[in-house]
């Protein structure tokens, strides 16, 4: 699954890291990085996180995201390609 | 054709192409399918990947948080496009309506959006340049090879220029445990985007964190070994330093040389645009039917004196975009205008850097809240008696208090008593920029007057 922080908003909260550890790590006091390309088996986690972070932050394909994309395998292909 | 009736045909089954298969593009692309648009959509690029998400290549990526094969951004929807991917526009007729591609391809459009951003300066001199272990980062094949140098243990890495993303990657190095030394032209690093102030805070970040940190300096060769691998960088200073991994992170060019000839008012600062994010010509007339948006924009912006702002951000790419595909398929009445405030992170030794607003333009500065000796504060910039702009180390949360003041052109210096009061947080001083008539070589944020091209109008007088 892929996912990006916008990081102008995140506040550091580090909701997400608690939540999903194995995608979000705090970096220091107060900044995060976190792996764009989340595992399959952390689907559940990271909707967790996406719901939990309080500035909405977290924008991910798939589960819960913004727009919500089905997660599908192929779904890239219907994309005219 | 009526306009609306023009309009309503647009809407339906008109043509958008968009050239510039990054992070404005995708945005604008998914913009103008949530509103409606049901033409076709062509995505060019140049680069053969889909669009993928640039920052954590300088950050998750090289600390090894991220694999650099995959920072591809997630959809917000179906985007149901034309993909040409792997091939890049060559040129553009304005007249016709189309943009030629370098497989010798021309795709007609009703409305364009540029979206081609910036390009990585390479080292000037093209010899060394092409050395083995001279490398820029910019796109995701730049990751792939600079990561894999990195893990097999350069003795030393040498990085030239101490902007941003040259801080980052000192910054990544220095976690791996790896030698790193940054050759900086000004007196500390950051000092283009933040001043001298705030530089100084950074050249103690990288030197307790074990950076062989140079200032001050230029660096005047790139020297290779028989093989052709690079071996050592000299300095203006005379000093040498051997190193088999160099990055030269010395800023921007902008991607506008395939409209060269084209008519559109796009030149190496970028191409100016109007509030609405429509491309001038290189008159100055302003057209309908070609938008830009992201790091290859310039446009006006009320908050700071309707100057042309480029900015190299990526909320400004997003905003843009979204405020692009909008104006695109919509009546003028209804078209809004691109006033985001600009604002930017960095993350730098474990440290969180944010601005916004226009920190350059500030000549003064005043530490708000907490204080540059423990690196966690906020420093307000002042212009002409307002505030224009502020940055946090560590200090996030406070920012957007500090952006409405920028909106609402708030009085410098700010006369609001500070919870934490200290010594230094009551007077303003100056933010101490290098003269801005020498070039920086990174700065986030380029304020220029009109001149978006290197043509002309020429006056030729008749004959008789
Ligand atoms: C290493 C790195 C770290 C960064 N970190 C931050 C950060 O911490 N915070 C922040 O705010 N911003 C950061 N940025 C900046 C951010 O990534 C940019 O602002 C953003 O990518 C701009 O998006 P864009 O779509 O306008 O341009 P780009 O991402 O540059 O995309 C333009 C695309 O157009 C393509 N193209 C160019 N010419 C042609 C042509 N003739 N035909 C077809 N295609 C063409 C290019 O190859 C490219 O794929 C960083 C950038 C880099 C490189
Ligand atoms: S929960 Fe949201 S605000 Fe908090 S650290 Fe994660 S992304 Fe940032």
């Amino acid at each position: 699954m892929r996912l990006v922080v916008d990081l102008n908003k995140c506040q550091g909260y580090a909701q997400c890291a608690f939540l999903a550890p194995d995608v979000f790590a705090m970096h220091g006091e107060e900044s995060l990085v976190y792996n764009p390309r989340a595992e399959e088996e952390l689907r559940e986690k990271l909707a967790h996180a996406v719901a939990a972070c309080p500035v909405q932050a977290i924008t991910a394909e798939g589960p819960a995201g913004p727009g919500h994309t089905p997660g599908e395998p192929g779904q890239e292909r219907s994309d005219g390609r | 054709m009526a306009a609306e009736d023009f309009l309503d045909w647009l809407r339906r089954e008109g043509r958008i192409v968009i050239v510039g298969a990054s992070l404005a593009g995708l945005r604008a692309a998914e913009t103008l399918r949530a509103e409606g648009f049901a033409g076709s959509l062509t995505m060019i690029g140049d680069e053969p990947y889909e669009p993928y998400d640039r920052p954590p290549l300088s950050k998750a990526v090289l600390l090894g948080k991220a694999s650099p094969h995959h920072t591809e951004l997630p959809r917000r929807r179906e985007i149901d496009a034309k993909w040409r991917l792997g091939v890049a526009a060559t040129g553009l007729d304005m007249g016709a309506k189309r943009v030629r591609l370098a497989d010798g391809d021309e795709v007609e459009y009703d409305r364009l959006l540029i979206a081609t951003g910036v390009r990585a300066r390479p080292w000037p001199k093209e010899a060394e340049a092409q050395l083995d272990g001279v490398f820029v980062l910019r796109t995701r094949d730049d990751a792939v090879g600079l990561h894999r140098r990195l893990k097999a243990s350069p003795r030393r890495v040498f990085v030239i220029g101490a902007g941003f993303t040259g801080s980052e990657i000192a910054s990544a190095c220095r976690e791996h445990g790896i030698e790193v030394t940054v050759a900086e032209r000004a007196g500390a690093p950051l000092v283009g985007a933040l001043g001298g102030v705030v530089g100084a805070v950074a050249a103690e970040l990288h030197r307790d964190n074990g950076v062989d940190l140079r200032t001050g300096v230029m660096v005047t060769a790139l020297e290779g070994d028989t093989v052709g691998r690079v071996r050592a960088a000299h300095l203006s200073d005379g000093s040498v330093i051997e190193t088999d991994l160099v990055v030269v992170s010395l800023g921007a060019t902008r991607n506008t040389d395939w409209l060269a000839g084209s008519g559109l008012g796009a030149g190496p600062r970028g191409i100016a645009c109007d509030a609405g994010c429509r491309a001038f010509d290189f008159r100055g007339i302003v057209t309908d039917d070609i938008f830009v948006a992201g790091d290859v924009a310039r446009s006006p912006h009320p908050l700071f004196g309707y100057q042309f702002l480029s900015l190299e951000h990526w909320g400004n790419a997003i905003t843009q975009a979204e405020i692009a595909a909008h104006n695109m398929i919509s009546a003028s009445a209804e078209r809004r205008p691109h006033m985001w405030v600009p604002a930017f992170w960095s993350s730098q030794f474990g440290v969180n850097i944010k601005s916004v607003g226009v920190p350059s333009m500030g000549d003064q500065i005043m530490i708000t809240q907490g204080s540059l000796a423990e690196r966690r504060f906020i420093g307000v910039y002042g212009y002409q008696g307002r505030v224009i702009a502020a940055v946090s180390f560590d200090n996030t949360r406070w920012l957007e208090f500090y952006q409405r003041l920028i909106e609402t052109a708030a009085p410098f210096p700010v006369e609001f008593p500070t919870v934490d009061r200290r010594p230094e947080g009551r007077q303003p001083i100056p933010s101490d920029f290098p003269d801005p008539s020498l070039p920086t070589h990174g700065p986030t944020v380029t304020l220029s007057g009109y001149s978006p091209s290197d043509r002309h109008l020429v006056f030729t007088p008749a004959r008789h």
